[in-house]
């Protein structure tokens, strides 16, 4: 392929790509919205709730960007707020209580940067889902369908499988954060975007995500069909094994464990 | 977002360590301005007040003077010296800076990692070093962190953890991103077997770090003054192009916003620290002990 790391952030950014919402109206049947982190607000960058995949109820929580302007702004162009990630945390308790698996859709540019988020502990909401997320006693599959933007994508990503989309990113920073911290220079971007080995190639060998998704027929129904019947093959594969949160653990557990010794 | 600030050390205090020379200046002893009170103090008075001005002001110290504030004379035991940054990614400049920082710091990694006994209690211990790349996480300091809650875990020893960082370390990219659910994977595995865990949140303690282990302590302690954050207070003002209001990510705010449990001068930090372990060791504490 002759895209560059940076073509394929600018197509993972892209508008015209299915959003969360579009995954959950097209792989599941019933969806029923939940809403609010019953602490202090509803967090419109995040949805969720309970949804039936192939007959079996799931819960959906999903990162939603938006298609149109007004929506773009109303979902706060996908970066949520801490109440977001608590609404999360409290829908995959809520799993966890019933039995149910979670699968969470993931597309952000990353948790929101503003003094309301500061003030009410993004950092904290963050840390609180990753250690929880840790040892959540049902199956979780986190895909990621445009960008994953560092610590607020990971909020919803500590999962016993991960999979990309084929132009989705997945990067500790943005690539023009990084340019314009390391270099000075946000418009060296392409080349940050290259050392960052953001792309879902570079994750997979990286051991970071378990499956790339082929992106062809986006948005059609073949593409969705696809998508619902590997959630269902893997989550009757995860429901079986009896040390599941003993293999996330370790998962996550093996990732920089061979940095060397001198 | 992963910010790292990378600092140089601006002079040989800054540089701190035992190992630090004096500047020697043209006559009397070495002066430090402080930026709070902008009174010159002799170095000699900082060194013996713990890095703390007359006016409260905490200098930033490095890792081993946190442990020497805290540890008992000689107890430190240093675990896991031995796991270093790589250059996983090839990432362009990466191994030619770790090696520089290796130098100006005296340290090998962004935080020192081991077993200590706190007024006689025995514990776990971490410190990062700002001097180190400003505390960033990479493989290394994951695997550090994560190592040692799982020694403490195995051991049945409580973590006293100083923390202080920019965030991940951009360089090891993803694999840095990881540490962060690794170490709070390690983190709460340590606290399910019902085992204490204080954080001492230092300036500054921002980006993947505070979304982690800083956040996860049973006890979130600070020092007076320190910058606690997720993103940098650059970046809300890029974002928001609005003016930041005042005092914003002090630990004063952030307690004031509930997220931080108390904030406990150095010169306190010993006592406290020794009165909680003993509180959470199981026994009985004879009250005339107490503080």
């Amino acid at each position: 392929m002759s895209q560059t790391p940076y073509d394929r952030v600018k197509l993972a950014r892209g508008s015209g790509r299915p959003t969360g919402l579009d995954y959950i109206g097209n792989i599941f049947k019933g969806f029923m919205e939940f809403h609010g982190d019953r602490r202090f607000g509803d967090d419109p960058a995040i949805v969720g709730g309970i949804a039936r995949l192939n007959g079996s109820p799931v819960t959906v929580i999903a990162i939603e960007k938006g298609h149109t302007a007004r929506e773009r702004a109303k979902r706060n162009f996908g970066a949520p707020h801490p109440e977001g990630y608590r609404k999360a945390l409290r829908l995959m308790k809520q799993a966890e209580k019933f039995g149910r698996p979670v699968v969470c859709f993931i597309d952000t540019s990353g948790a929101y940067c503003g003094v309301s988020a500061e003030a009410r502990g993004q950092g904290q909401a963050i840390a609180e889902n990753l250690w929880e997320m840790s040892t959540l006693c049902v199956p979780i599959i986190s895909i990621l369908i445009g960008e994953g933007g560092s610590g607020g994508a990971l909020a919803l990503a500590v999962a016993d499988r991960v999979w990309m989309l084929q132009n989705a990113v997945y990067s500790v920073i943005s690539p023009e954060g990084c340019a314009s911290i390391l270099w000075k220079d946000a418009g060296k971007a392409e080349n940050a975007a290259a050392s960052l080995k953001l792309t879902a190639e570079d994750a997979k060998s990286l051991g970071v995500i378990e499956q790339i998704l082929s992106e062809n027929e986006i948005g059609q129904k073949p593409f969705y069909d696809r998508i619902r019947t590997l959630l269902d093959r893997e989550f009757q594969t995860l429901s079986r094994d009896p040390d599941l949160v003993g293999r996330r653990y370790e998962r996550f557990r093996r990732i920089g464990a061979d940095a060397p010794v001198r | 977002m992963a910010i790292i600030n990378f600092l140089k050390p601006k002079n040989k205090l800054e540089e701190g360590g035992r190992t630090a020379a004096p500047v020697q200046r043209d006559e009397g002893e070495p002066e430090k301005k402080c930026p709070n009170c902008h009174k010159d103090i002799p170095l000699s008075r900082l060194w013996a007040n713990h890095l703390v001005c007359a006016c409260g002001h905490h200098f930033r110290m490095k890792a081993r003077q946190h442990i020497g504030v805290v540890a008992d004379k000689g107890s430190f035991q240093e675990l896991y010296d031995e796991k270093i940054a790589s250059n996983p990614l090839q990432f362009p400049g990466y191994g030619e800076k770790v090696d520089t920082v290796r130098l100006a710091s005296g340290e090998r990694e962004a935080v020192i990692c081991g077993t200590a006994r706190v007024g006689g209690q025995a514990c776990c211990l971490f410190a990062m070093e700002p001097y180190f790349m400003m505390g960033s996480m990479g493989s290394a300091v994951g695997e550090k962190i994560t190592a040692l809650f799982e020694y403490a875990a195995e051991k049945r020893l409580p973590v006293i953890g100083f923390t202080v960082s920019g965030g991940a370390r951009m360089q090891e990219g993803l694999l840095s991103l990881m540490q962060m659910a690794k170490t709070s994977a390690a983190v709460k595995r340590h606290s399910d077997q019902g085992l204490l865990y204080i954080a001492v949140l230092t300036d500054p303690t921002t980006g993947g770090v505070t979304a982690s282990f800083a956040m996860e302590a049973d006890i979130i302690l600070a020092e007076p003054g320190a910058t606690v954050g997720f993103a940098g207070a650059r970046v809300v003002k890029q974002t928001t192009r609005k003016a930041l209001p005042g005092g914003f990510q002090t630990a004063e705010f952030v307690q004031e916003h509930g997220f931080i449990d108390a904030i406990v001068p150095r010169s306190n930090q010993k006592q406290q620290l020794t009165e909680l372990l003993k509180m959470h060791n199981g026994g009985c504490v004879d009250e005339s002990d107490a503080i």
